[in-house]
């Protein structure tokens, strides 16, 4: 096993390489002058200079790729030209929305997904079956931003002085308390690094956060904050786990082995779980891994509709502002969590499947 | 016994086949089978029928403002809500089934036009992917070693960001605009097109077919389109049809960010995008196009499910 993931570790430096290299040349590829996209139309070319010299754009652009590689390596990220803070600094605050969403989207997604995928397995042909089959068909094709504005007007407008109201943007309502968790718990706290932005990062977690402080009036608007959205990016995702589960339990259902312990007189809930759901695993958890991806493509809509101030929302006003610096630290983070994500997805098949440790 | 549903061709009795039956054939026939590629190609038909006949069904101009209109009889209200003669809309009004967008347009004429960009849309970028993927992925798995390397370790790399972000930064790179934006999504499915050809390739590179026709004199370009890639048609036209799917539902996305088409072309995605701060006063503006990409996607997705099933060597000639 631990061969076995070296292996995969091994391979995936290239495509990190990739990565780098990929980023970094669609950064200075945007078009248009940072500088001037910085300091105004008005800049003068002397005052524009000084100010190239200073962020080091100046340089021939293989130093510049040199400069920007030591820099990733000691984990500086680069500086947000646009906020005028370290990248990191910017992730620390943006990642924890993005992070809670995808979470969010994607609990639901299996949550509801795979349990409709097996009934209409074993209902095959049901009335239950063919709905469900329907609705995924339709779940696929939604574009998810017209899925999250719809939502948004039936659950804010239509349904407004009723119980099932929900907000239609924002992460949390205004005049709530939300300290973090450190400082209620008297934390000592350190003055920079990475012990802070770790703090930090966690006590961004809303639900996380509330949790910890025991807010309970914090986490029930966040939680209510966070369904509209969640339902707007999931039901891709959802849709796409029904289809998978189910098919992967019908070929399962027809095994040999299945017949045989039913005939040896197990009860349908013991066959059907324990039997015949482990085995079909394996195809489920390759389409999770997959819709992942769409998860954090789908979070620049779903943070724009919602206005949620994310990594995908942030990524994309950083491209139209030409900020290199957020444009080459978010990329990179994404790919990486990325290529780490089918990592954890090939693991989990070794994990699944033993003979695939053994190839 | 009841009367198995077999597509083997008809015997005569000395058991010779009388008339041969193409894959094409058995396609065909799976596909009329299945109720879903049914659903699918009807409602496709319908789209193809209305891009080609836009202009005569049409109702309004679909870039003109109704104030530019002459002889409307009523000053325009914009946003107005849909107004169906049959549904009660007062006669003397002027109907319009989707009402006005935000700057008096037809929003069902609009709409109508839509359905040729997007078709257009997907076909384009699905056909520019599929040539470049066939291209690369062929000689992938032809050639091998460093070749192969490094055009899959490329892939690889595209295939680590998300679609839709790639797909944005390019837009970003080259400029907003509707060929840019086909031009992304092109690019970005490039991987998946690749991968389909070089899986088949390698199959196939090995066969004594293939080993035969190098043995007879022949030259790789024949080689390789004549006794190799037609073996990647099947699994490339699945792939295909899925892709126009997802092309079609980036483009919109695209566009409702308005890096795609740019007003006042009639395109669902930046249609949808223009009204989205009106969703609460004006729902019908972001409702129509929305369903109505929501269909043609759905066409695509029924069609392509199909074509698989229908495909699937594992069933061949049994349904």
């Amino acid at each position: 096993m631990i061969q076995y993931i070296l292996r995969r570790l091994f391979l995936s430096i290239p495509v990190l390489v990739g990565i780098l290299l990929v980023t970094f040349a669609m950064a200075r590829l945007i078009p248009g002058d940072p500088c001037r996209a910085m300091l105004g139309e008005k800049a003068t070319k002397a005052i524009c200079d000084r100010w190239m010299r200073e962020k080091g754009l100046d340089k021939p652009i293989h130093i510049q790729f040199g400069v920007y590689i030591a820099d990733m390596a000691r984990g500086d990220f680069g500086e947000s030209l646009q906020y005028g803070k370290p990248a990191t600094r910017l992730l620390v605050e943006r990642l924890p929305m993005t992070v809670e969403l995808s979470f969010a989207a994607l609990l639901l997604s299996v949550l509801v997904g795979i349990p409709l995928g097996i009934i209409s397995a074993v209902k095959h042909n049901s009335w239950v079956d063919v709905l469900t089959m329907m609705w995924a068909n339709m779940g696929v094709s939604m574009p998810v931003f017209w899925l999250g504005l719809m939502l948004a007007y039936v659950f804010s407008l239509l349904l407004k002085d009723t119980p099932f109201w929900l907000p239609p943007s924002g992460r949390v309502s205004p005049g709530i308390p939300n300290d973090p968790f450190y400082e209620i718990w008297g934390m000592t706290v350190p003055e920079a690094g990475l012990g802070l932005s770790l703090l930090q990062f966690l006590a961004r977690l809303n639900i996380l956060n509330s949790i910890l402080t025991a807010n309970w009036k914090l986490l029930k608007d966040s939680i209510t904050h966070l369904i509209l959205p969640a339902m707007a990016l999931g039901t891709i995702p959802m849709a796409l786990i029904a289809r998978m589960a189910r098919s992967s339990m019908l070929e399962v259902l027809g095994q040999d082995y299945i017949r045989t312990a039913r005939a040896k007189g197990l009860t349908s809930r013991t066959v059907i779980l324990k039997h015949a759901f482990r085995n079909s695993l394996l195809p489920i958890v390759t389409v999770i891994g997959l819709s992942l991806g769409s998860l954090l493509g789908g979070a620049v809509l779903t943070e724009t509709i919602f206005g949620l101030a994310g990594v995908g929302r942030t990524l994309y006003d950083a491209i139209t502002a030409r900020d290199y610096g957020i444009v080459q630290a978010f990329t990179v983070v994404i790919a990486f969590f990325f290529v780490l994500l089918n990592l954890l997805v090939d693991l989990s098949y070794a994990y699944l499947d033993p003979r695939i440790r053994l190839e | 016994m009841t009367q198995l549903e077999i597509d083997i061709p008809k015997l005569d009795k000395e058991g010779i086949s009388l008339k041969s039956v193409s894959l094409w054939q058995i396609t065909w026939r799976r596909l009329f089978r299945r109720k879903s590629a049914i659903v699918g190609m009807v409602i496709l038909g319908i789209l193809i029928f209305i891009a080609l006949t836009a202009q005569w069904i049409a109702p309004y101009d679909p870039i003109r403002s109704m104030l530019d209109v002459k002889g409307y009889p009523v000053k325009p209200v914009k946003r107005s809500s849909p107004c169906v003669y049959v549904f009660g809309c007062p006669q003397d009004k002027p109907q319009h089934i989707m009402g006005l967008d935000g700057n008096n347009r037809d929003e069902f004429s609009r709409l109508l036009y839509g359905a040729r960009l997007s078709l257009m849309i997907g076909l384009t970028t699905v056909t520019f992917a599929i040539i470049v993927g066939t291209v690369l992925g062929a000689l992938s798995g032809y050639f091998g070693g460093w070749i192969d390397n490094l055009i899959m370790r490329t892939m690889d790399v595209l295939l680590a960001f998300p679609s839709l972000l790639l797909a944005i930064a390019i837009v970003t790179v080259l400029g907003p605009g509707l060929q840019n934006a086909l031009l992304a999504i092109g690019i970005v499915s490039i991987p998946a097109y690749a991968r389909v050809v070089r899986a088949s390739v390698l199959s196939v590179r090995e066969m004594e077919y293939v080993s035969a026709t190098r043995a007879l004199g022949g030259d790789t370009i024949q080689i390789l389109f004549r006794r190799i890639l037609p073996n990647a048609l099947t699994p490339l036209i699945v792939q295909g049809t899925l892709g126009i799917a997802t092309a079609i539902l980036d483009a919109a996305a695209l566009s409702f960010l308005g890096l795609g088409a740019q007003p006042p072309t009639p395109e669902w995605g930046s249609m949808l995008g223009g009204e989205r701060n009106q969703v609460f006063t004006a729902p019908h503006l972001v409702f129509f196009p929305g369903i109505a990409i929501a269909l043609t996607v759905l066409s695509f997705n029924l069609l392509g499910d199909g074509l698989r099933d229908a495909l699937d060597p594992r069933l061949a000639h049994v349904s």
